[in-house]
């Protein structure tokens, strides 16, 4: 049997590689259109200035850039070495989008990405523009095809389990990408990735306006970034990850947890806006509720249910004792391919396959499975409460705090120099430069905590997910990831901080305070 | 479209022209990392090395993440098998790449001797440690790796990172290595000038003579050195559902022959290996730099292709449970995943090709040390 052990340390990896990763990219799909929205002014213009805030704000991204490179590296490949049966059981869906992401998306991105650093003297200028266009089109391009093999795995479309091949099998590819969880996804995911291009804008350039440095340059970064940021936080709030919320089964689940909800609440149900979560008397401790605004949001209606945590325990109950029927027709299938008494069970129970397949974790012949393990997989098909409550709140209330931010810089800039005269919202701006990498970072947790126990929703369990390796290899890996990447990470603030500090000095055009010398 | 058997023989191809791309593309890139302290013997001599590949190595290491992925899309359970299995392997080849997005942007960045000189041995690393992992994981699949499935096709590696080590796969190592850096060393000629181009010539010499020997010695170890091939004795039905555990697989003496011996034109793979990389060297010595690319780009397509024309159809056999051998047959996607991909590929590869070369067009031309100089804050 696979050891809890190995899958924590799995577990942990890939948290850990994710979200080490997730600190680059959002700032690169972000940043990418502020580039392209400077230089196509400077396109326009003629002005040197736009130019030189493209450069020395790429300049900026491409140090950010590295990183989401290398740590990027690592994902591509870890579904191989450390989630081999995963790999196995559902490639044929998820490795798909994975392989179109490079073809038509990251090719492009990383191809342009020297033309843009490298080809300013050797390109005319519109065709510089176009290269900076297709980068941020590929840039994007990427995110939609990773977030379409991830909302697969929220909510398993288009695809068939088949004995034969021990596997899940691809029915409809068109399925697969207009998956309404992957849209959604990709919508909220790219939008929180603008907020944190414009952020990290809008505060840097705050902090020149306090200290009075380059104010030409920083007025007109100011502007651009609390124009973008203002769109950008709108839709992510707007468009955000509600509007796939009902969709599929994972997400029910998801939601009950987000909003700490026990029983099913006649229609339409309140939300809880605070509420302390209590694990072991499946209740919560005391709870703030406004009523009806949780019916509202969750399915836009007044009379829908929402299914409690409770509810949803006791249907996946019977489909995990339905499951064993399924597991068990399986197995036999699997010795004989003839036997048609088990194809014929199998055909009856194989909805509920991945519920079956639960109780793996505990007993090897699900057959000889007792009460006590129905229940710990009954309450295992629940993630955690109080982590999913707070995580999400905590990413709401920063995008709500970032949206007072860009709607007050960006009224302030209406007037020539507003912003100058308010420096508590410059130094608001300065202090919030951490809030979109936290918020995206609590998403994704949310995101991906809350799909647990599976990897895939319904139908693979992450216990049967992983690798067969040793612990020691785990552990050998793990440290060797987390070392490598905090000192990489280390290495790359000390040099973000370098160059914002410098300014576009740093450029060496002449032009600007803090200027280098050769 | 293509019915599946068809398929699955396509995609063989098609894995094997990812493969060749990467090799040609992320390979000169590699291999000038590899060369990057032989040839560069001062601070701007170094510079002059990493921008001949700093506008292009990001789009050409594309092909191994791309590589990946049709991988994963097309032989998952290749994938799964061989990443798990090879895990430390894979993790070296990993944490060596790390080197390069960092090393490459961030080197010079700062005036510190200390700061560059660590960047540049990171690009070293970087660029010589993958191809020689990867030489060695070929010398282990051709002489089976110790795994095994379980009814659920769960598949577990029985060996040890050190046993992957062996004196075979060390000589295969030995191949892709030189012929890595002899490559990397013709880019180099072909975008330098004076002392560097001199050293890089130099080096693509020496390292194209250890391409040629190396590999004819592993040929010959593979012929005379009691090296066995497998073998699937069973019938096999190509347009089957693919189930690895359905086969009979047995090991012969003359496994990794048979094919050339059944498709005598197939020696014209290890002949034009061979004779490519010979007339790189010529080439190089008459200066010809732009046509000697090509040939060890030929070179690089010979020795590939011997590797696999000599397995096919295997793609991983296992030395511990040969029925459980993986191979074009069954170890691929479905019917449908197969024939999306090749539509995915058709239509995008070409525009890979066009915009890689106008981003070479764009950027052709000698790099020198005057360049550097009048670009000191925005060339690498």
């Amino acid at each position: 049997m696979i050891s809890d052990q190995l899958v924590d340390l799995s577990r942990l990896q890939f948290a850990a590689t994710a979200m080490y990763h997730f600190l680059f990219v959002p700032l690169t799909i972000g940043m990418v259109w502020l580039l392209v929205i400077m230089e196509s002014v400077y396109v326009m213009t003629g002005k040197t200035v736009w130019k030189d805030m493209t450069r020395f704000w790429g300049k900026l991204f491409g140090i950010n850039f590295a990183l989401g490179v290398t740590t990027g590296i690592t994902l591509e490949f870890q579904f191989g070495t450390n989630w081999a049966y995963y790999s196995h059981y559902v490639g044929d869906i998820f490795g798909a989008p994975l392989a179109i992401e490079g073809l038509m998306a990251f090719f492009l991105e990383s191809t342009m990405i020297g033309l843009f650093f490298f080809g300013w003297d050797r390109l005319p200028k519109t065709q510089h523009l176009l290269v900076t266009v297709l980068m941020a089109i590929g840039t994007n391009l990427s995110a939609l095809w990773i977030l379409i093999a991830n909302g697969w795995m929220q909510n398993p479309v288009g695809a068939e389990f088949s004995f034969q091949t021990m596997r899940m099998e691809m029915t409809d590819f068109w399925a697969v990408v207009f998956n309404p969880d992957a849209q959604a996804k990709f919508v909220h995911t790219v939008s929180a990735g603008y907020v944190t291009g414009a952020m990290f804008v809008l505060s840097i350039s705050a902090w020149y306006l306090l200290k009075g440095r380059n104010v030409e340059f920083a007025k007109r970064s100011f502007r651009v970034a609390s124009a973008f940021g203002l769109a950008s936080v709108l839709s992510v709030i707007v468009l955000g990850d509600e509007s796939g919320y009902m969709v599929g089964e994972a997400q029910k689940t998801k939601m009950a947890a987000i909003e700490a909800m026990w029983e099913t609440e006649p229609a339409p149900a309140g939300f809880n806006v605070v509420a302390w979560p209590n694990e072991a008397r499946q209740a919560n401790d005391w709870a703030i509720e406004i009523p009806w605004v949780m019916g509202l949001i969750g399915t836009r209606s007044l009379d829908k249910e929402i299914p409690g945590i409770k509810e949803i325990k006791a249907e996946n109950r019977r489909r995990i004792e339905n499951g064993i029927h399924a597991v068990v027709a399986l197995e036999a299938l699997r010795k004989n391919r003839q036997d048609a008494a088990a194809l014929q069970l199998f055909e009856q129970h194989k909805a509920d396959l991945g519920f079956g397949l639960l109780l793996k974790k505990y007993v090897v012949d699900v057959r000889q499975a007792t009460p006590e393990m129905i229940q710990r997989a009954v309450d295992s098909t629940v993630p955690r409460v109080a982590p999913m409550f707070w995580g999400f709140r905590v990413m709401v209330g920063l995008g709500f705090l970032m949206l007072a931010l860009f709607a007050l810089s960006f009224w302030s800039t209406l007037k020539p120099g507003g912003m100058i005269k308010r420096p508590w919202l410059l130094k608001w701006a300065l202090w919030m430069l951490p809030a979109p990498w936290i918020a995206c970072e609590l998403g994704w947790f949310v995101a991906e905590y809350g799909r647990q126990p599976w990897t895939i929703y319904g139908v693979l369990p992450t216990h049967l997910s992983v690798s067969t390796l040793s612990v020691e290899s785990l552990y050998g890996s793990l440290a060797g990831f987390v070392g490598f990447y905090t000192v990489l990470l280390i290495v790359e603030m000390y040099l973000m901080v370098k160059f914002a500090r410098q300014g576009p000095g740093s450029l060496g055009t002449g032009r600007y305070d803090n200027e280098v010398h050769a | 479209m293509f019915d599946y058997e068809t398929l699955k023989v396509i995609w063989w191809l098609l894995v094997g022209v990812l493969l060749v791309g990467f090799a040609i593309m992320d390979g000169h890139d590699m291999g000038v990392g590899t060369l990057l302290p032989f040839v560069g013997k001062n601070d701007i001599e170094r510079r002059v090395v990493i921008n001949t590949v700093g506008p292009h190595w990001d789009g050409n290491q594309v092909w191994f993440i791309t590589g990946g992925g049709a991988i994963f899309a097309a032989w998952p359970l290749v994938y799964a098998t061989a990443f798990s299995g090879l895990y430390w392997a894979m993790l070296a080849v990993l944490w060596a790449l790390f080197f390069r997005p960092v090393g490459f942007d961030y080197r010079s960045k700062i005036h510190n001797a200390t700061w560059r000189s660590v960047w540049d041995w990171g690009l070293f690393i970087g660029g010589a440690v993958p191809p020689l992992i990867f030489g060695v994981a070929f010398g282990n699949l051709l002489q089976g790796v110790p795994f095994h499935f379980d009814d659920y096709l769960v598949s577990t590696y029985t060996g040890s990172f050190w046993q992957l080590l062996n004196p075979f796969a060390l000589l295969a190592g030995v191949v892709s290595s030189a012929m890595i850096t002899m490559h990397g060393g013709v880019y180099l000629a072909h975008r330098t000038e004076g002392r560097i181009q001199h050293r890089a010539i130099s080096g693509a010499l020496i390292a194209a003579m250890v391409t040629v020997v190396s590999f004819l010695l592993a040929g010959l170890w593979l012929r005379l050195g009691g090296i066995e091939g497998y073998v699937i004795t069973s019938v096999v039905d190509g347009g089957a559902m693919p189930d690895p555990l359905a086969k009979t697989v047995v090991r012969a003496a003359d496994g990794w022959w048979r094919n050339y011996e059944q498709q005598p034109l197939l020696w014209l793979l290890p002949v034009m290996a061979t004779c490519s990389a010979l007339v790189t060297m010529a080439l190089l010595i008459a200066r010809r730099t732009g046509l000697a690319f090509i040939l060890s780009s030929l070179a690089i397509t010979g020795v590939i292709g011997t590797a696999g024309a000599a397995m096919f159809p295997f793609i991983m056999p296992s030395s511990t449970m040969p029925n459980a051998s993986l191979t074009v047959w069954d170890s691929v996607s479905s019917h449908l995943t197969l024939g999306l991909m090749l539509v995915a590929t058709l239509i995008f590869m070409p525009l890979i090709v066009i915009y890689t070369s106008w981003a070479y067009r764009v950027m052709r031309g000698k790099v020198t040390e005057s360049h550097i100089r009048a670009n000191e804050h925005s060339a690498y």
